[in-house]
């Protein structure tokens, strides 16, 4: 366990990211990859006004905002090696502020987010000052029971609907105007703050902070060995991923006009890391498409039957044991 | 509150306690062992509880669903091992996450296929079913008597087994150095396949002796599942002692917490605002209680891994 | 300052019964080159994850520069100038020979908190870390992962790393293990440039090597130092020649 990978440094952390392409077309592919899927994301709206728009937008949201959680999850499990079974946690605090604020009378968004990405932080920061502490099984184990944590606070707030959860009384505000009730409206904000999201941590990953974070997930002897302490570096990473997973609570929140434990259920957390590596590990991007094949596998499969899990349990199981380097590394791979 | 309440739900925590041993010392040992973190640990106990329903309806007799359900158990348990576990033994424990969550997800959609959403009851076997009068004044379930018995008999049982046999000898071996102990020319598969199916039958027993007083539903091991990776990570991963004693510490302050927070929290606050704040902390306390003993002690109680 | 620059006082460590460093004491001079030799399983490497900070120590005192380290972190250790190679290669995989370089720079050039710059392109990073691959002759594979690297390679620019982190004492544990004739003669070369400007600590098993770069040779032999003087002295030690050079005859 951690005691193998500190035995022999240059084992630890190989082969989990995408691999990267050889050939030429490959590596243009994947250079144009982002911006071909921001490109999509944006004018699929648009095709959508010739049939089923309502369903179309609504999905697309949701592809949106858990691919904006689970983007924020790759920076932690795919640059930082850190997998943490808790980030539907985050997404939960996001929700709840959104519902706790606007029952109290308070409904505007930038409130609900600045709430929403303190309480988060908060949370990340003292959470993570255990669990990093931590290795390996250890790390998993402890933000899966954290998480769990939250969820049965909010089963038992029974100001706040308790189990069952508590129905909006509208979407958020901005200004005092109802800026967020058209569908089409909440979408783009959404897209707009996925990408904003996605630039942000682009650049995070690159920078001098996001190498030290790197280098950590890949030989953590060797990080100690030049000057570097991990933990204080893996902390940020798991705040701010936190926050970002939390802004994406606020937008699930203002989509379904609903807030409940179950969004921050562990199976959402579980979700959440299928989406991280199914898209492809340590791409950002990658999550993104993740998030999109997860919601529309659930959706062509409860299509078919109510108990589209008795085959998507499979599907997920085959996934790992067949698909390495995710859908990102075989598109790049396939060209 | 009366001292007769507090001491009910002692035994209740002590009884909760072993159960979550019984699920735990599986876990742990899965852990220390091979390095596998198995998710799919908790919907074992969800199989004990359902065979145990099916073949306690079919034979009419609990005792007998029990007996048929326990090699079942076992059975179900190292077809799962051959099937899929065995391949992700060499897997980063990202792949052991992800793939025994899928398992959890086919197993709960499975059960819910097969016997619908709804609970089922196992009746409580005759003999079983009445209260007992405990020194004290206490009246309490003898059923939950008999489950505490036997979480003390398989504690004692596994206290012998991991101590003073060669498998055991074996067993602890792996928990500290697995490579040494394959080095040594044993068959560290079949030791991996034994310890599982030992396991995966702990947890079934543990679901079968649960079935009669909880109701048997699907996702029911799931939360049963991360209080189980509390109890170890308590206790120190791949620690049979730590589990032990990290399980009955969690099952008497769940327990009890729920009991006492309220009441406790009434000498801080009024009667509604603290009974309010003691049902929301009460679920918390196991898990502010996991947070302090890491803080202190980042590998648990009793590490197995020096 | 007069000095030593590092001084073991009675240092031990026991795994379980066994004693792998037993009371040793040393003391390194500033710009000196110090080789410590022995036999496999003397306890060379134990010794210097205690000196670097990877293990603890069970009793003694490690003094750096006057100052008590004992219980430092290693990343403070290295902070304080302290730096190693490691026996098994561990340099980062999957980052560039320049990257792996330029991050051990990063480690000792001001924040690493800066979020938003990205760091492939920064120069006072690249600078410095261009310099130190073309002295180890792997200018021409800056840009190649470091997975990729020959094993020779590898060794010279684990020790390009140790050196990028600006180091007062060096410990090289077997810096010349695996490489080829020419690349070992390259090392040596380069080691022979740094001797006198920083304090090295040399672990190696080429007598060749050891016997015309070091000031001064330790001998360890389970856990023990034997002996400790200059090289000549020590080839003609009577109680080393039996410990540990008559078995092998390779001195030079």
């Amino acid at each position: 366990m951690s005691q193998a990978l500190r035995d022999d440094p240059a084992a630890a952390g190989e082969g989990r990211v995408a691999a990267q392409p050889r050939t030429g077309m490959g590596l243009l592919f994947r250079a144009w990859l982002p911006i071909l899927l921001f490109g999509l994301l944006a004018l699929v709206p648009l095709l959508a006004k010739l049939g089923a728009e309502g369903f179309i937008i609504s999905l697309l949201t949701r592809v949106v905002i858990l691919g904006l959680a689970a983007m924020a999850l790759d920076l932690l499990i795919g640059f930082g090696g850190l997998v943490s079974f808790g980030h539907a946690a985050f997404i939960g605090i996001g929700a709840y502020s959104v519902g706790i604020l606007s029952s109290h009378g308070q409904e505007d968004l930038l409130v609900q987010l600045a709430v929403a990405a303190a309480v988060s932080v908060a949370f990340a920061l003292a959470s993570g000052a255990i669990a990093l502490r931590t290795h390996g099984v250890y790390f998993i184990m402890i933000t899966l029971a954290f998480g769990q944590m939250l969820f049965f606070l909010a089963t038992s707030l029974a100001a706040y609907g308790g189990d069952d959860g508590l129905t909006l009384s509208g979407r958020s505000t901005l200004a005092g105007r109802p800026l967020l009730k058209g569908d089409v409206t909440l979408y783009y904000l959404s897209l707009a703050v996925l990408l904003l999201a996605y630039l942000l941590c682009r650049r995070l990953v690159a920078s001098r902070f996001g190498r030290v974070l790197r280098g950590a997930r890949e030989n953590e002897i060797r990080m100690e060995a030049i000057g570097f302490e991990p933990f204080p570096y893996r902390l940020v990473a798991y705040a701010v991923a936190g926050a970002l997973a939390g802004i994406a609570g606020v937008l699930l929140a203002n989509q379904s006009e609903f807030v409940s434990p179950a969004v921050m259920s562990w199976q959402r957390s579980g979700d959440l890391i299928f989406m991280v590596v199914l898209g492809g590990l340590g791409t950002l991007h990658g999550a993104i498409i993740g998030s999109a094949a997860f919601l529309l596998i659930e959706e062509v499969l409860s299509h078919f039957t109510e108990h589209w899990r008795i085959i998507f349990g499979p599907l997920l199981i085959l996934a790992v044991l067949f698909i390495r380097g995710g859908l990102v590394g075989r598109l790049g791979r396939g060209l | 509150m009366s001292a007769t309440l507090l001491m009910i739900q002692a035994l209740n925590g002590l009884q909760f306690g072993l159960i979550l041993f019984l699920i735990a010392a599986g876990l742990t040992l899965v852990f220390g062992v091979m390095d596998f973190i198995n998710l799919a640990h908790g919907v074992q106990y969800m199989v004990g509880a359902y065979l145990t329903a099916a073949f306690a309806a079919w034979t009419g007799s609990f005792l007998y669903g029990l007996v048929l359900a326990l090699p079942t158990a076992l059975a179900f348990g190292l077809v799962l091992e051959v099937l899929i576990f065995r391949h992700l033994y060499d897997r980063d424990h990202l792949d052991q996450v992800l793939a025994t969550f899928g398992v959890i997800i086919f197993l709960n959609e499975a059960v819910r296929l097969i016997w619908g959403a709804a609970p089922l009851s196992v009746p409580m076997p005759e003999a079983l079913s009445g209260s007992i009068a405990l020194p004290g004044g206490i009246s309490y379930p003898v059923f939950r008597l008999v489950i505490i018995g036997a979480g003390i008999g398989v504690a004692a049982l596994l206290y012998l087994l991991v101590n003073h046999t060669r498998i055991g000898m074996l067993i602890r071996a792996g928990a500290t150095n697995a490579p040494m102990v394959s080095a040594l020319g044993v068959n560290i598969r079949l030791l991996f396949t034994i310890v599982f199916g030992f396991g995966a039958m702990l947890a079934g027993f543990a679901g079968a002796m649960v079935s009669p007083i909880l109701s048997v539903e699907p996702g029911m091991g799931d939360n049963v599942l991360i209080l189980a990776f509390v109890v170890i990570v308590i206790g120190g991963i791949g620690s049979v002692r730590g589990a032990f004693l990290a399980a009955l510490l969690i099952g008497l302050v769940d327990t009890l917490g729920r009991l006492l927070a309220p009441t406790l929290l009434r000498m801080l606050l009024d009667p509604a605002a603290a009974s309010q704040t003691g049902r929301a902390i009460a679920p918390m306390l196991i898990y502010i209680l996991m947070a302090a003993v890491l803080f202190v002690r980042p590998a648990g109680l009793f590490p197995a891994k020096r | 300052m007069s000095g030593p620059i590092l001084q073991l006082e009675r240092l031990g460590k026991n795994y379980g019964a066994l004693r792998v460093t037993d009371d040793v004491s040393l003391a390194i001079e500033p710009g000196e080159l110090h080789a410590i030799i022995g036999p496999n399983g003397a306890g060379k490497t134990t010794l210097v994850h205690q000196i670097s900070g990877l293990a603890r120590t069970d009793s003694g005192r490690i003094l750096f520069e006057g100052q008590d380290v004992t219980r430092t972190r290693m990343p403070e250790r290295v902070r304080l100038g302290l730096a190693r190679s490691f026996q098994i290669t561990s340099v980062l995989p999957g980052f560039t020979a320049l990257e792996n370089v330029a991050l051990a720079v990063q480690a000792r050039s001001g924040s690493s908190f800066r979020f938003f710059t990205p760091a492939s392109r920064d120069p006072a990073l690249n600078r410095p870390a261009r310099e130190l691959l073309d002295r180890f002759g792997l200018g021409a594979r800056a840009d190649v992962p470091a997975s990729l690297l020959s094993y020779g390679e590898k060794r010279q620019l684990e020790l390009a790393i140790a050196l990028a982190t600006d180091p007062k004492l060096l410990i090289l544990d077997e810096p010349l293990a695996g490489t080829s004739h020419d690349e070992s003669r390259a090392v040596v070369e380069i080691l022979r440039g740094l001797k006198g400007r920083i304090s090295i600590l040399l672990i190696e098993h080429d007598m060749e090597a050891v016997f015309s770069l070091a000031d001064r040779v330790s001998v360890l032999v389970y856990g023990r130092l034997i002996a400790t003087g200059t090289p000549a002295a020590i080839r003609s030690d009577a109680q080393v020649r039996a410990a540990y050079l008559g078995e092998e005859e390779v001195v030079a």
